[in-house]
């Protein structure tokens, strides 16, 4: 029972860490609920075709076309994160003005949730389809205790959607007015481990250069294999032992991600002027 | 992003017919999946040049190849072959494992 849940708990992690930061990063925001049940829905049903049509995807364009398939999922998913953060940049001044005021903050609202939405959709994508092919091996295979079998499943499932779960109340205890530089935050940094999981894949595909191999190795302090490395990996795109293109996508994604929020907030708040901010800012 | 990933796709457009030549070259390593373990478990490539491993699953379910040190990930359908480039490495051990069968499905990669 055990090993069976381990697996289904790594699949389901990264994607419950990812709808606890979506939900956090769009509280108080109206109809936040429908948008990501159907980036869920949409989610889950494409992992089912993806995991139907394993066979093809692995064979096509000269086979590569799974890594292709996964590097665009997954820069999709950094673009989607990418266009949150820059509107937050934009707009988050002002929702942390009016934070504490949660009505304020749901008429405040066309917040792009259709960009997070999308999120959740593809990451439930990309570890259900894994999903559903474990499962559909152990299904396949001859001698399976269904009780066991369905037992580590729900384990996994809770134990997966727990973290996501734990994350999302964790972040609600952050006061309102500091929750989404927090969350704008854990996203950057998510769309910036995504950006480096999107670079091995073409890597893989021998459709990039590694940049060398190893750069660091923190495995003897932190193994990328244990839960909390997991964890992390899922989070802030932790790797223990990263290739060159890595850094580099994961440096390029934090600036020009972060460049983009500074630069379009900066061009706003000099358009018209600031609101008052109800703590002193040392460099204003 | 959005610019880069679409540099890369270009770029990946334009690259695929000149790497099917190129990928000739490179040293081909065969890996065999079989009762969900890994022949060979223990492999010996060149260090410091780009390989090929070209896996090939003889069990009738599917299997993840699936390494943190390599950055590996691919999933090869029952009795599929898959392909999977590492390297250049440094000289080192690189596990890998299975992800759909980690008990059994364990070997490592030693470049030397």
């Amino acid at each position: 029972m055990l090993p069976t849940a381990l697996i289904v708990f790594r699949e389901v992690l990264e994607a419950a860490l990812v709808v606890g930061i979506v939900l956090a990063a769009s509280r108080g925001v109206r109809l936040r609920g429908a948008w990501v049940t159907a980036g869920l829905a949409g989610g889950l049903s494409g992992a089912l075709v993806v995991a139907g049509f394993a066979e093809q995807i692995a064979a096509a364009l000269a086979g590569v076309g799974q890594e292709l398939f996964n590097a665009a999922v997954l820069f999709t998913a950094v673009a989607m994160l990418g266009w949150h953060n820059v509107w937050m940049g934009r707009h988050g001044r002002e929702l942390a003005v009016e934070a504490g005021d949660v009505g304020k903050l749901v008429r405040s609202g066309a917040r792009p949730l259709y960009a997070l939405a999308v999120v959740v959709g593809l990451a439930v994508l990309r570890e259900g389809s894994e999903l559903v092919l474990f499962l559909y091996s152990i299904a396949a295979a001859n001698h399976v205790d269904l009780g066991d079998f369905a037992g580590g499943l729900a384990l996994g499932l809770a134990g997966g959607v727990g973290t996501g779960a734990a994350l999302y109340y964790g972040l609600l205890r952050i006061p309102l007015r500091h929750l989404f530089t927090v969350t704008s935050w854990l996203i950057l940094l998510l769309a910036a481990g995504m950006a480096a999981q999107g670079a091995a894949f073409l890597v893989q595909a021998d459709l990039l250069p590694p940049l060398g191999s190893d750069v660091w190795d923190t495995s003897s302090v932190l193994n990328e294999g244990s839960i909390p490395g997991q964890v992390l990996h899922a989070l802030i795109g932790y790797v223990a032992r990263p290739s060159g293109i890595q850094v580099l996508f994961y440096a390029a994604t934090l600036v020009i991600i972060g460049t983009l929020m500074r630069w379009v907030g900066r061009g706003d708040g000099a358009a018209k002027p600031r609101p008052v901010k109800a703590t002193p800012h040392p460099a204003e | 992003m959005r610019y880069w990933s679409g540099v890369a796709f270009l770029a990946a457009g334009l690259l695929l017919p000149a790497l099917s030549l190129a990928r000739a070259e490179d040293p081909s390593f065969p890996i065999t999946i079989k009762d969900h373990r890994f022949e060979p478990a223990e492999l010996q490539v060149p260090a410091g040049v780009k390989v090929k491993l070209v896996i090939r699953n003889s069990d009738p379910t599917p299997e993840e190849f699936e390494s943190r040190t390599l950055h590996r990930e691919k999933v090869i359908p029952g009795g599929g072959e898959g392909t999977v480039f590492v390297g250049p490495l440094g000289a080192g051990t690189y596990d890998f494992f299975g992800d759909f069968n980690p008990k059994t499905a364990q070997g490592r990669l030693i470049a030397k």
